[in-house]
């Protein structure tokens, strides 16, 4: 507008003071200051900052501590299988067995001789089914020649058995012909290398099922009868057997080996068990099949020293710790399955948060006292600057590491540890800016203008705020966009300990806390790289513009 | 100039009379204390006494029985004649225990402070002479981030990149694993190697100030008029520089470094932690976390010293360096 004027107003001479445009004073601070490329950079910087953690936060779909979950295929235990090389007993009912008998068993297997002491006395004999299948019987001697002659005994012992049927009674024979010894038997159990599994679970077998299948099983019949019912066998490879209703359907599964489930309340169909048999001898590593809800998986078998573990991929619901950035989460989860892109926006926040704080505190501290010692002098002075020397002189970091501890042990919420955290460096911080106010203020108040403002007879406040603070303010400014970056840094410093803001609540030092775990520091780059970044920026930028302003308030610096 | 230094220093005296009264009534007021941790830990102990017990007991073993203000008067009664007393935490006379771990953090600042006055001193007089060039804003610009670099974010760095990717050095310590096993030289060897990281870390970080500090005086000093005439009667340029702006900046700058000399014992607590050197700061981090009140109490002591010390050398080499300052 002025220059519109002069341009009419041609008659003016050139060197005519109207035709120079004068510049307020704060206008030509801004001018030198946008005039300065880093200054210009900084506030950018600052700006992103502030968009990034107050906008960004709102436009961000997660909350810092919303933990993110993943599921995950894991390979879990789900069966056992060993190859049964022991005994299992079948006991009659009511009938009980010495407390020695699998050792005894063993012994009487091994060397042949099929009556046998126990430790208490009882005699004990056995009826030799096959290799993996003796009847055991609680024995009374007997001597009776005409049961030992008869046609029954003879077979047995041309069969090379030594037990035989006669009258409905079971009777053992110890040694050949004539010289053997004959003992009549009652049930006690049946001991057999093999197990059996109901195809119903519901269905529980008596001894004298498990007697008759496991005969018929030893002596290789394919079919036998058992409390008025008859069953067929259908061998189905080395040890392993279907039993059949008359009706051709599925009863029982006999196999051995010993399977077990893993997991509690989960019954191994018989199908299963055919399946993981088939495969053991197959040799195969997988196969498949089809559970009683019709869900077909892979079950891989493993086998050590003859035991097989069977492994199934399960759906496992995880934390989602360490997420690589990806399109769910841009810059990956930490440790607790948080979000970082989230977390690094609410931890901007604070970060800011604390730096403007802490630094409004100690400008309004510092102005305020060393405002009153530059202008009174004297004793206040002296006093209020000792005072400020103590201050001074006292370690800043073993003074915050204190104040975490203390915090840590009553347990301070996020929110207290923040406002603390604001108090105690302010109280801590104010001292430097003190010291500059007071020496400006010391020189203004020997100038000729304060003079004059004294001779108008104002009050002394109005002197003091009127006419010498607004002569701070480029020192107060300076010392402010400075301060900020330094208060963001020592803040990080403590979060980074450990010390200053804890978990849930974020800032960035405590998301750099994460590298204290090498593990982290190596294979995590994405944890830790960012939040360093940010603290990196933002202190830059607070200096970028405090130097620029510094500049711009004091040309006479620059030339 | 003996009057003033006398003044300074009884002034000192009554401001670290105070500055160990408060740090003494903060540590007292700790409540996460060594002699809790210890009446807790005994009194699980099986067939123990009870944690009350053992409280009053240790606290009346450690002089905490009495009130706090009569608490310090014990202590500065003892601290005045030099006895310390024994750290809690290390179970040795303080003294003996800062002695043998002060040397560790001399050494890292010494280091650090030779390498920040060699790469400071001359990158801020370069910047000042082309002032406005790619050369200054590229200076300014490493000196704002070398200031604003949080240290454990650069030592993290560094860490990564030597210690993991290259395997240069060890990620902890002051030591290798071999240590033993090496001649005299090479186990100082060995601890320079490991002292490489944290000597680095400490120059970037510090590194900024001097150099901008050099740049400003250098650009005030080469605008001076003794300049001007030196360049108007034909010096050559590089005695200008060299000759007589170099002598002229050496008074700002001979008055700052001499002000850092004390700060060279003070240890850097951050640094010394995350590498794990056993320096000064490690041991009072250390000391600090488990409220081990006289090893502390000297330390922030020491710490306190050391800046009001700094102070007063930097006045006084005001005035050796610069006469101007002595006439008046």
């Amino acid at each position: 507008m002025d220059n519109e004027k002069m341009e009419k107003n041609e008659n003016v001479k050139l060197d005519d003071a109207q035709r120079v445009r004068v510049l307020s004073p704060g206008m030509m601070v801004a001018k030198r200051f946008f005039r300065n490329r880093l200054a210009i950079v900084g506030l950018v910087i600052i700006t992103v900052m502030f968009l990034f953690a107050f906008l960004g936060g709102v436009a961000m779909p997660y909350s810092q501590s919303q933990v993110f979950y993943r599921t995950e295929e894991m390979r879990k235990d789900f069966a056992g299988a060993t190859e049964i090389t022991e005994f299992q007993m079948f006991t009659a009912e009511g009938a009980e067995l010495p407390s020695d008998i699998n050792s005894k068993l063993l012994i009487a297997v091994k060397k042949g001789e099929y009556i046998f002491e126990s430790r208490s006395g009882a005699v004990i004999g056995l009826a030799k089914l096959s290799d993996s299948a003796y009847l055991i019987y609680g024995t009374e001697s007997v001597n009776e020649p005409k049961i030992m002659m008869s046609q029954e005994c003879k077979d047995a012992q041309e069969a090379g058995l030594n037990w035989f049927v006669y009258n409905d009674e079971i009777y053992l024979v110890e040694g050949q012909g004539a010289k053997g010894k004959l003992y009549r038997g009652t049930e006690l159990a049946i001991a057999c290398k093999a197990s059996v599994t109901a195809y119903d679970p519901a269905t529980s077998f008596s001894f004298e099922f498990y007697k008759n299948v496991l005969t018929a099983m030893s002596l290789g019949e394919k079919e036998f009868e058992s409390e008025g019912a008859s069953y067929a066998i259908e061998q189905e490879g080395e040890g392993s057997a279907m039993v059949h209703t008359p009706d051709g359907g599925n009863y029982a599964y006999i196999s051995n080996m010993n399977i077990n489930s893993f997991i509690d309340g989960v019954f191994l169909t018989p199908d299963f068990k055919e399946l993981l048999i088939e495969a053991i001898a197959a040799g195969e590593e997988s196969f498949e099949y089809t559970d009683a809800e019709g869900e077909t998986d892979t079950y891989m078998v493993s086998e050590k020293n003859k035991q097989y573990t069977v492994k199934r991929y399960q759906n496992t619901r995880v934390i989602d710790t360490y997420a690589s950035p990806g399109k769910e989460h841009l810059l990956g989860t930490d440790g607790n399955g948080m979000d970082l892109l989230a977390r690094l926006m609410y931890g901007g926040r604070i970060s800011l948060l604390i730096g403007f704080v802490v630094v409004i505190i100690e400008l309004l501290l510092g102005v305020l006292i060393g405002g009153i010692a530059g202008f009174f002098g004297g004793w206040v002075d002296t006093i209020l600057m000792r005072f400020v020397d103590i201050i001074y002189c006292i370690p800043s970091m073993p003074l915050y590491l204190i104040l975490g501890s203390v915090m840590d042990f009553y347990k301070a919420g996020p929110t207290v540890r923040i406002y603390m955290l604001c108090v105690v460096m302010s109280v801590i911080g104010w001292v430097g800016i003190a010291r500059i106010v007071r020496g400006q203020i010391l020189s203004l108040r020997e100038q000729e203008f304060m003079t004059a403002a004294e001779a108008t007879g104002i009050r002394v406040s109005r002197r003091i705020f009127r006419h010498l603070i607004p002569n701070v303010i480029p020192q107060m400014v300076v010392f402010a966009s400075m301060e900020i970056g330094g208060v963001i840094l020592a803040e990080s410093t403590l979060s980074f300990l450990g010390l200053g803001i804890k978990y849930p609540a974020a800032t960035w030092g405590s998301i750099l806390n994460a590298v204290n775990d090498s593990y982290v520091m190596t294979n995590y780059l994405f944890v830790w790289i960012p939040a360093g970044l940010m603290i990196l920026l933002t202190v830059l930028a607070f200096n970028f513009i405090g130097d620029g302003l510094r500049d711009a308030f004091d040309p006479k610096m620059k030339r | 100039m003996t009057k003033f230094i006398v003044k300074r220093l009884l002034l000192s005296v009554v401001i670290l009379f105070f500055v160990s009264m408060i740090i003494y009534g903060i540590m007292r007021c700790m409540p996460t204390s060594f002699v809790e941790q210890q009446a807790l830990t005994l009194s699980q102990r099986p067939g123990s006494k009870s944690y009350q017990e053992w409280l009053t007991q240790l606290q009346a073993a450690y002089g905490l029985d009495t009130g706090v203000v009569q608490g310090y008067f014990t202590w500065a009664s003892q601290a005045i004649r030099g006895q310390f007393g024994d750290s809690w935490y290390y179970n040795q006379p303080v003294v003996q225990k800062f002695s043998s771990v002060i040397w560790y953090s001399f050494a890292l600042g010494l280091a650090a402070f030779i390498l920040e006055v060699l790469v400071a001193i001359p990158s801020g007089i370069a910047a000042a002479r082309k002032q406005y060039s790619a050369t200054d804003y590229t200076i300014t610009v490493v000196a704002l981030v070398g200031i604003s670099l949080p240290s454990f974010f650069f030592a993290t760095i560094l860490k990564y990149v030597f210690s993991v990717r290259l395997g240069w050095f060890d990620l902890y310590g002051i030591v290798g694993r071999n240590h033993q096993q090496l001649s005299d030289i090479g186990k100082i060897l060995d601890m320079a190697h490991h002292m490489i990281l944290p000597v680095i870390t400490l120059s970037i970080v510090s590194i900024g100030s001097l150099m901008r500090y050099t740049r400003t005086n250098m650009l005030e000093v080469l605008n001076a008029d003794y300049i001007r005439t030196a360049r108007a009667k034909g010096v050559s340029e590089r005695k200008v520089v060299n000759y007589h702006a170099f002598r002229n900046i050496l008074i700002p700058i001979v008055t700052l470094l001499g002000g850092t000399l004390p700060s060279l014992f003070s240890g850097a607590m951050i640094t010394e932690t995350l590498f794990q050197i056993p320096g000064i700061g490690y041991t009072s981090y250390e000391c600090v976390m488990q409220g081990d009140i006289p090893f502390v109490m000297f330390y922030m002591l020491f710490s306190a010293v050391l800046i009001l010390v700094g102070n007063l050398i930097a006045d006084i080499l005001y005035a050796v360096v610069d006469p101007r300052v002595r006439v008046n």
